[in-house]
């Protein structure tokens, strides 16, 4: 049986005071487990980037709880939640989120320095992890010299640099061509996705749900389905 | 260095149109602040170079006096009053005054002129040339060489003026600790000398020059003295009363101080404004991080950093140009009346520490409110 990576019960999320009050995410539960990588997909304001946060210890929840690898994680004090994140969680963002004035491997290797680790053995462990991804040879570049494909290349390494058994991925594919979008969630499954990590992405481009192992749809801030992928049909 | 440290150092000179308009920011504000106060200080420097040059312990003068330039003339009894003081190892008079040249070309200049007690000559000049005792000689005076010497036309010893139809001879060359304010040159010779050669009026004594015997002595002779009607003053004392004078009862005080309240506010305006921008340009990297795994207090320890390295550089470049003018201006104006001293250094590094402190303020707030959240949707 596999082990649970993530496990929601009955998250809500509301945003604003009465009378103007939404209620973003209605009483979620779900398990994403190591091996696995989840898709959640629904319309825009759907409420699965406010779930994703959550799940990612980045929004606190009005209720519900997240254990992530069994740990509660919106019980711990934020400083030890930011170092968990920092250990436990990579994140590849929908804007990339890369810093124009340091080169790439500087950028790649910002969650080492985070840990302590010394800056050069960090940025040389970072140019280790763009070869991963196929731009060592791009290290000492600055982001804005590469392309859309490359950068998104840079933001995997990055979130991959402290080796975290989770990988959150917010719409990887929004920015860029369809084939570039495949490749690049090709290239995750086939090189990042192994029985001790968990790949959650949460995307609406129906262009790559072939890659997931399930897929959580999600319309109103509530799951309305869970689907198995195209590739247990396979 | 923190490798969180190097990534803030390297965000902040990697943006070199930022990091430039942040550093001409506070480089104006400190080149200017230093610049004004080291004015300052040059002139209440200069304001109390009679004070500085003779060195007496305590003074004695007419409780009317407000700078050393503005004498009035204490009657001779107060002499043998203050002499029979006990605590009083001795006391001599001092004259200070202004007199009018003829030089050997016909053309007139104002001179202040010295004279020192005949007997001891307290107060007396370093030599350059020639021998103090010269002092004795008949018509004879010494010539200071400071910034003014020139306007003397550079006499050597033998040069002769008159003053006030006697005969003036150079009797020596001498230098003194501090150039006088008022861009006028500065003969010593004898006290009774000056009673004959410069019109007087009844009573003809500037300064009573007083050494006590122990520092212990100085409260009582500045008792006796006040209860006679005038006023015992110490060196310092006496300068900083020089000092008040020019800084509250004058102009200068209050114009030097607004210059430096504008320079300020300029490179609090210029410096804060860009500091702010950058961070708000900034502001999605910033929430990567915090998102990544970064604590508030490594976000703020960032924010610091930078403030603190703008600042820093600034303040050093900025002292540096103000040097570098107050020594050029030097070469080419004798006259030019600026000191830095290390009260202007703290100034106007107490006035960077603020800016720094100011800027970084908002940044730290902006920083701090932004929510991981938020870059997620973007």
């Amino acid at each position: 049986m596999a082990k649970a990576a993530i496990e929601a019960v009955g998250i809500n999320k509301w945003f604003g005071v009465e009378p103007v009050r939404t209620h973003a995410v209605k009483d979620v539960s779900f398990v994403a487990n190591f091996g696995e990588m989840l898709y959640v997909v629904g319309p825009s304001g759907s409420g699965k980037t406010t779930m994703l946060s959550m799940i990612s210890g980045i929004l606190r929840p009005t209720s519900g709880t997240v254990k992530v690898e069994d740990a509660d994680i919106w019980s711990l004090s934020s400083d030890a939640l930011a170092e968990f994140r920092l250990k436990h969680i990579g994140f590849v963002f929908q804007d990339y989120h890369l810093f124009p004035r340091l080169t790439t491997a500087e950028n790649v290797a910002i969650p080492l320095i985070l840990q302590h680790r010394e800056w050069t053995a960090a940025v040389k462990d970072a140019e280790r992890n763009l070869e991963i991804v196929g731009l060592k040879d791009r290290a000492q570049l600055a982001p804005v010299k590469l392309s859309g494909g490359e950068q998104q290349r840079v933001a995997i390494a990055r979130a991959i640099a402290s080796r975290p058994d989770i990988l959150i991925f917010d719409e990887p594919t929004a920015s860029l061509d369809g084939d570039t979008g495949r490749n690049i969630v090709h290239f995750v499954r086939e090189q990042l996705l192994t029985d001790q990590r968990c790949i959650v992405i949460v995307t609406h481009d129906s262009r790559i749900y072939e890659f997931a192992d399930r897929i959580i749809r999600m319309e109103d801030g509530r799951v309305t389905g869970v689907d198995r992928s195209q590739l247990d049909a396979q | 260095m923190p490798g969180i440290l190097q990534i803030a150092y390297k965000l902040l000179i990697n943006d070199r149109a930022k990091f430039a308009a942040l550093l001409v920011g506070i480089t104006f504000a400190v080149f200017l602040m230093i610049e004004m106060t080291s004015l300052f200080a040059g002139i209440l420097s200069r304001s109390s170079s009679t004070v500085i040059n003779i060195g007496a312990s305590v003074w004695v003068m007419d409780p009317a006096v407000q700078t050393v330039a503005n004498t009035i003339p204490l009657p001779d009894y107060v002499l043998d009053e203050v002499r029979s003081i006990p605590g009083v190892k001795y006391a001599v008079p001092l004259y200070s005054g202004a007199a009018l040249l003829k030089l050997r070309d016909g053309t007139y200049q104002a001179a202040n002129v010295i004279g020192l007690d005949d007997t001891s000559l307290f107060g007396r000049p370093q030599m350059l040339a020639g021998n103090i005792e010269d002092i004795y000689a008949e018509n004879a005076f010494i010539a200071i060489k400071d910034s003014e010497f020139y306007k003397l036309e550079n006499p050597a010893v033998g040069t002769e003026f008159e003053l006030n139809d006697h005969r003036g001879v150079i009797v020596g060359i001498a230098r003194v600790a501090s150039s006088a304010l008022f861009g006028v040159p500065t003969l010593y010779t004898t006290y009774n000398r000056c009673l004959q050669y410069i019109p007087n009026t009844r009573f003809t004594m500037s300064y009573l020059l007083v050494e006590p015997k122990t520092a212990a002595d100085v409260a009582t002779i500045k008792a006796r003295v006040a209860a006679r009607g005038y006023l015992a003053l110490t060196r310092d004392e006496f300068v900083q009363q020089i000092s008040n004078f020019y800084m509250y009862h004058t102009g200068i005080g209050t114009n030097m101080m607004l210059m430096t309240l504008i320079s300020f506010i300029v490179g609090l305006s210029i410096s804060g404004q860009t500091f702010y921008t950058f961070i708000l340009e900034n502001i999605d990297k910033f929430g990567a991080l915090k998102a990544i795994g970064a604590k508030g207090r490594e976000l703020v320890s960032m924010i610091l950093f930078q403030a603190t390295f703008v600042a820093l550089t600034g303040y050093g470049i900025g002292v540096g140009l103000c040097a570098a003018l107050i020594w050029l201006a030097r070469t080419h104006l004798p006259d030019y009346a600026a000191m830095i001293t290390f009260g202007n250094l703290a100034t106007a590094f107490v006035m960077v520490v603020i800016i720094a402190a100011v800027s970084s303020y908002f940044g730290v707030r902006r920083v701090l409110s932004i929510e991981p959240f938020d870059i997620f949707r973007g």
